[in-house]
């Protein structure tokens, strides 16, 4: 393994030792998923009848759409850590040592789409209970995994950055809080596109939510199209560079700032 | 003998108004233990931030362990340990993790790792908490880990900021203990700050005061007490002191430097085996009645006191 890569892991390692010895965080990390999935899937099960919908049932519909939401809400609060760290002596004793100093922000970063990844799982299991079926096979669910990784790593990068200027838990709280839902419900997620208002929809095209909601339902139920799911992996490869970037910045400033 | 670490005209300022360091220089000696004593808000913390790269200064210059902070902090960063004022390690894993970890960002061979650890939890006792998440250790416990992990690489110099503040009065001898033991043991340089003067007394081949972000005195704990030549000598009164039994006892030749607070009155003498009779007569002279009288040798509070014009409890009450 390179420097830079054992020093990322180790990273990644003690994030994951962080959430795993709290049962608490991973009873909730485990559980939430299944309850949107199951409350969503109940709660607008009716939206399969309404005329214009693509056919199958809701709860195959919203199955990639929980995927996206969970992925995002989960990796929105991946800052905090930063924050545990800042406000402990965690972070100076790291940035006192040879760490290289980008293993902070991807092993955390990838200690989020590790989360994702186990999240996603649970809620395709679930989602096959309930009865959701991936008529792509096991290659389409891939992708949606990758898709919500991709999503998640967008969304951790952003936080940590956000986290690095604000440096208060309160204000990265109300942030998170404040984006998740409207972008979740601005976007395909929940409802096909043909049935919100045209406003919806036309915002819907400019949020990374929407096109990963599109390219992880494109790829798990179909109808496969995969040069619209190449082209959605695209933009939020684009918008994951521009993420890191970000953060990158945002880490020199903090560490400028001491 | 030779320069483990050297600051220069350190200056740093924290907008909009904070002037933390104001000229700073210093000079350890490799393999001794150093310590920089100061009231909260002196500007030792900011001088050992700057001297373990976490803080850029606004001008000067620093060197530790051959290296320029400044120019090659990660030179710097391979050849120096640092235990922060606030806990370095994770609190949800173990020692063992913990200090894995540090190992890891170190790049400590991975084959020699585990003995490496091993031999460390037990040097500091931890051995037997090895296994079990470090939120739960006690106070003692948790400033050792610290320790140990500043240590995993083999540093040839250590800092350790205010490195007993906090802990209660045994384990505080028992960190005396230990960081003399890796002084001698490990020839090690060891630069501490505090603002316990006995610790800088107990501790330290030299002191430094600092006061308003410089030095304003530096020697062994000997030489600094030796500049306040004579010895001081404590009255305590019945009442309140007032100007009158300041006015007094500054009559009474061979006293100098009179102060007071509340009952106590303190005075400075060349010698105070003679100087001692006519104060108390004179008090008694003029019918304030004396409760209490000690003389000691002077103190680095007294040090201190003189060099940066208020007593150690008024500074710290200002910051």
């Amino acid at each position: 393994m390179t420097r830079a890569a054992r020093h990322s892991w180790y990273i990644t390692l003690r994030y994951s030792r962080r959430l795993l010895r709290q049962p608490a965080w991973v009873a909730i990390t485990l559980i939430q998923p299944m309850i949107w999935l199951l409350l969503f899937g109940a709660l607008f099960k009716s939206v399969a009848e309404i005329p214009g919908f693509h056919g199958g049932s809701y709860i195959e519909y919203l199955t990639p759409g929980v995927i996206v939401m969970t992925a995002i809400s989960s990796a929105g609060w991946n800052g905090m850590d930063f924050i545990e760290d800042m406000h402990s002596g965690v972070m100076d004793r790291m940035l006192s040592s040879p760490v290289w100093r980008s293993a902070l922000n991807v092993g955390s970063i990838a200690y989020s789409s590790m989360t994702t990844v186990v999240q996603s799982l649970i809620i395709i299991c679930v989602g096959l209970v309930v009865g959701a079926h991936f008529p792509n096979g096991v290659g389409g669910v891939a992708v949606l995994i990758l898709v919500a990784c991709l999503l998640a790593s967008c969304f951790a990068a952003l936080s940590n950055a956000l986290a690095l200027v604000v440096r208060r838990r309160e204000t990265l709280i109300a942030a998170v809080t404040s984006i998740i839902l409207p972008l979740t419900f601005l976007s395909s997620a929940f409802m096909q596109a043909n049935l919100v208002p045209t406003w919806v929809r036309d915002i819907s095209r400019f949020n990374p939510v929407n096109w990963g909601a599109q390219a992880g339902r494109t790829a798990a139920i179909g109808p496969a199209d995969w040069s619209f799911v190449g082209q959605r992996i695209g933009l939020l490869v684009a918008l994951l560079l521009v993420a890191l970037f970000l953060a990158t910045r945002a880490f020199r400033a903090y560490q400028r700032s001491l | 003998m030779a320069e483990a670490i050297r600051a220069s005209a350190l200056f740093k300022r924290y907008p909009p108004e904070v002037q933390a360091l104001n000229g700073l220089d210093l000079s350890v000696d490799e393999g001794t233990i150093f310590a920089l004593l100061g009231p909260n808000g002196a500007g030792k913390s900011t001088t050992v931030r700057i001297l373990t790269t976490l803080t850029r200064p606004d001008s000067g210059e620093a060197r530790v362990a051959g290296h320029d902070v400044l120019a090659r902090p990660d030179l710097v960063r391979r050849a120096i340990g640092v235990v922060g004022q606030r806990h370095g390690f994770d609190p949800e894993s173990t020692g063992r993790e913990n200090l894995v970890l540090q190992g890891a960002i170190y790049d400590y061979p991975r084959r020699t790792l585990g003995g490496r650890v091993d031999e460390l939890l037990e040097r500091f006792g931890l051995t037997a908490a090895a296994d079990r998440p470090a939120k739960g250790y006690s106070g003692g416990m948790q400033r050792r880990l610290d320790i140990a992990m500043g240590l995993l690489h083999r540093p040839a110099a250590l800092f350790l900021d205010e490195p007993t503040t906090g802990l209660d009065p045994e384990a505080r001898v028992d960190m005396w203990h230990e960081i003399e033991r890796l002084a001698s043991e490990e020839k090690m340089t060891i630069l501490l700050t505090t603002h316990y003067l006995e610790e800088a007394d107990e501790l330290a081949a030299k002191v430094a005061i600092v006061d308003r972000g410089r030095i304003v005195a530096s020697g062994t704990p000997e030489e600094l007490k030796s500049e306040l030549e004579g010895d001081t000598i404590h009255f305590e009164l019945a009442q309140a002191a007032d100007v009158a039994v300041r006015e007094t006892l500054a009559r009474v030749s061979g006293l100098t430097e009179v102060t007071s607070d509340g009952r106590m009155v303190r005075a400075r003498a060349r010698n105070g085996a003679t100087a001692m009779p006519a104060a108390l007569s004179a008090l008694e002279t003029a019918g304030h009645q004396v409760t209490s009288v000690t003389m000691a040798r002077p103190s680095l509070d007294e040090v201190y006191l003189r060099h940066a014009g208020r007593s150690f409890r008024e500074a710290e009450e200002a910051a």
